[in-house]
């Protein structure tokens, strides 16, 4: 990725409100030109401090932030030409749906003509022609939400910003606006910078993920990548179901490693972040690849487990078990026809590929 | 059949209770229990403001056109007087010169007629002193042993009564209903000829009506315009210091209107700290002292401050709903910071100005004390006259006509507002 093509770039970025707490710590970020990207972590990870740096709101303490090469860091925000959609909506509530997303256009002098045709393409865009003389209160939750992208996309902003947009919606409702996002973002190939601290909203719709966590991108790859090859142990935890092994490196390979839990059995796991022979590392397996009654020689870790408490969840069973120490292991069992009929208290064997079982930095 | 406690569905489809009374009654009948028990709550203060409160303005209302005192001192002169043809230029009667003494002669034993006098006296000055001088002079005077007629005995008494111009008045003012007690509020009042405008040195209420209005508009602006940057300031504050700001906000409203408003004659007087302060830097001279109080300039700064918490109250509490993103929203879309102000912060907070500018406005229009500490004679208001006549001159009828006029004042701009900017809009809190 060379400088010249990112629309965006965040260059040693740094933010803090009270001189004593760094809420961004040396932010280092290029967004392509047409791309989707999502900002996802936990509340307080610094990742709406950055839509704000961005959008103008809220100076960068130490950095620069470039927008198509330029510096923007003086610039005001109305003249950065970003669009933004708020978690809120922000619909102007004393103006009409049609006079609010005529308001960008307007303040730009455009026409009255001019602004009047834009105004109809962004709401038929949005499938809601013929709202143009209502209120922002006579509409639903989700009729706000599409009119507040729809606004924030009526001027053609190179880049929009969506700062949680869906948080306010039920859970249908959002995941159908996503769908509705999406297609947006494929159709007028802008490019949109998403900050949600929900992980499916951020697998469903982004072309790439940043995971922050402590003023830091803990990982920036597509959605795919983030779920099945995590790099760091709050990476694995926070995306997807996960399980943890804590324990000590005894031996490594180039690409495997051996690491001892604290109850003495000793794992075979892929090597991706760890300290050397004799640190400590997190093991993180996805509940979805242990496999239940291995056949001998089939995987190369296999363990005794006791199953703690079954959860029935229609399309599998979700158990909780005791294995190499911890008793907080959970296992899918898929609700197939030959599934294994476990019982509370059961022991039974269990095991999983080295492959999927990835040897990581260690987390408390 | 199984219905012990059970509803269930008759053939015309209305619901029944198991004992067979209609479920819609029984829910009538509760709801009306609950409203009646909801009424028992609100009782006590109900009677409450209608015995201390609205019977009280009723009775005032009712004074302002009340004239039941001349027919109940004259009681046989009114009959006979109406007869008289006012405009013939003569005297009346004999008849009513006779019932007149005798009618007077009973009101003097009662002690009443100088009462007469005095209500007369509103409408022609010198009456009160005629009736005070004729009851005296009726008590030596004996109808039985009268020797000339009886017009003749009263005119001797005093020349005013061969004056056409006494019965006159008392013909006009003999109704159980006047019209000169509002008719005096507005400047104007009877003659023979019909409604006419009073001499031009004795008209005062239409210009105090005039004054008070401009004052009290003058007021409600100077309010909005230092009230809506501190209740911006407040809403756009942490809660912790806004807190802190809003009790020196509160601070005013918690000490005594009768301190403040003294703090402020300690302040604009001549000798005041003020005018010290710019003698001393020598910004003025010694003579040259600024009259700051005493007249309209006291009136204001004293009543601007003592009611801006009533503007910045509603101004801040609209202020706290507006989603601070709303202006973040218009700036991204490219309004400068002005225009997201002007376009879409202060709209949102037309709701609060109108709140915060009816509460003022009817507030300063009836004030009354500070204007009669720090007005002087140029900066009093309607209120003060009231107060004078009712405390002072006792012509608790003008009172109460210049008191009706302003309330009916004060709900006519309510109307208006409320066909402007819609009373709906209105939000207090």
């Amino acid at each position: 990725m060379s400088p010249s093509e990112a629309l965006v770039r965040f260059e040693n970025v740094q933010k803090s409100y009270d001189g004593e707490i760094l809420v961004i710590k040396d932010l280092n970020l290029d967004i392509q030109k047409g791309e989707f990207l999502t900002m996802l972590g936990p509340s307080g990870s610094g990742k709406t401090t950055c839509l704000m740096m961005l959008a103008g709101f809220e100076p960068a303490t130490s950095g620069e932030i470039y927008l198509e090469n330029q510096p923007i860091n003086c610039v005001p925000p109305h003249k950065r030409g970003i669009g933004m959609v708020f978690q809120n909506y922000a619909l102007f509530p004393h103006m009409t749906i049609g006079e609010n997303l005529a308001f960008p256009l307007e303040v730009r002098k455009m026409s009255k003509s001019e602004r009047e045709i834009k105004v109809k393409k962004a709401l038929d865009m949005v499938q809601l022609s013929g709202f143009a003389d209502r209120r922002p209160a006579q509409l639903s939750g989700g009729q706000q939400q599409r009119v507040a992208v729809a606004r924030a996309l009526v001027f053609d902003p190179d880049v929009v910003l969506m700062d949680e947009p869906l948080g306010a919606l039920d859970k249908n409702l959002r995941e159908q606006m996503q769908y509705e996002i999406k297609h947006i973002h494929e159709r007028l190939g802008v490019t949109v910078l998403y900050v949600t601290h929900d992980q499916s909203e951020a697998l469903t719709m982004s072309n790439r993920v940043a995971v922050f966590d402590d003023g830091i991108i803990q990982q920036l790859a597509p959605p795919d990548v983030l779920y099945e090859q995590p790099e760091n142990a709050f990476v694995a935890d926070f995306i997807g179901d996960n399980n943890c092994l804590l324990g000590t490196v005894i031996s490594e390979a180039e690409k495997s490693c051996v690491v001892k839990t604290d109850d003495g059995s000793e794992i075979e796991a892929n090597k991706v972040n760890t300290a050397g022979v004799g640190s400590r590392s997190t093991l993180s397996i996805r509940p979805e690849r242990v496999i239940i009654n291995p056949e001998a020689g089939q995987v190369p870790n296999m363990f005794q487990a006791t199953a703690e408490e079954l959860i029935y969840l229609g399309d599998h069973i979700r158990t909780r078990m005791t294995v190499c120490g911890s008793n907080n292991f959970f296992v899918k069992i898929p609700n197939s026809s030959h599934h294994a009929n476990l019982n509370k208290g059961d022991t039974v064997t269990i095991g999983w590929n080295e492959q999927d079982c990835r040897a990581l930095n260690a987390s408390d | 059949m199984s219905q012990s406690s059970s509803t269930l569905k008759t053939a015309d489809g209305s619901l029944q209770m198991a004992d067979g009374s209609s479920l819609k009654a029984n829910l009538e009948r509760s709801l009306r229990r609950r409203k009646r028990n909801a009424l028992l709550l609100v009782a006590p203060l109900f009677l409450f403001i209608l015995i201390t409160f609205l019977v009280p303005i009723f009775d005032m209302l009712i004074r302002s056109v009340d004239n039941k005192i001349t027919a109940e001192i004259l009681p046989t002169t009114i009959p006979l007087l109406a007869n008289w043809d006012a405009k013939s230029g003569k005297l009346p009667d004999e008849s009513v010169f006779k019932a007149f003494i005798n009618d007077a002669q009973i009101a003097n034993k009662a002690k009443i007629i100088n009462r007469l006098g005095k209500r007369l006296n509103y409408e022609k000055s010198g009456t009160s002193s005629l009736f005070r001088k004729t009851g005296r002079k009726l008590k030596k005077l004996d109808p039985e042993k009268l020797t000339s007629t009886y017009k003749d005995a009263l005119i001797k008494i005093d020349k005013k009564w061969a004056n056409i111009a006494i019965w006159q008045l008392i013909q006009r003012e003999s109704g159980r209903y006047t019209n000169s007690h509002f008719l005096s509020a507005v400047d104007t009042e009877n003659s023979p000829d019909g409604i006419k405008w009073k001499d031009e040195d004795s008209q005062i209420y239409l210009n105090l009506f005039k004054r008070t209005l401009w004052l009290s508009f003058l007021i409600t602006f100077l309010t909005v315009l230092l009230g809506y940057p501190i209740a911006y300031l407040l809403a756009s504050l942490k809660t912790k210091t806004s807190n802190l700001l809003m009790i020196l906000v509160l601070l005013p409203f918690w000490t005594s209107l009768l301190v403040r408003t003294s703090a402020w004659i300690a302040l604009l007087q001549k000798e005041g700290v003020i005018n010290d302060v710019l003698v001393t830097i020598g910004l003025i001279s010694e003579d040259g002292r600024l009259a700051m109080i005493h007249n309209q300039t006291g009136t204001i700064i004293a009543m601007t401050h003592i009611l801006l918490p009533f503007m910045i109250l509603p101004l801040f509490s609209v202020m706290k709903t507006i989603n601070p993103s709303y202006v973040r929203a218009a700036r991204s879309m490219g309004a400068t910071s002005f225009t997201a102000f002007r376009r879409v912060y202060f709209p949102n907070t037309v709701a609060g100005i109108g709140a915060g500018g009816i509460l003022v406005f009817i507030l300063s229009i009836g004030y009354y004390i500070t204007p009669a500490l720090v007005g002087g004679t140029q900066g009093t208001l309607i209120s003060n006259f009231i107060a004078y006549h009712i405390s002072e001159s006792l012509n608790w009828g003008l009172a109460a006509a210049l008191g009706t006029l302003l309330l009916l004042l004060v709900l006519a701009l309510y109307i208006l507002y409320d066909k402007v900017v819609g009373i709906d809009n209105m939000k207090l809190g």
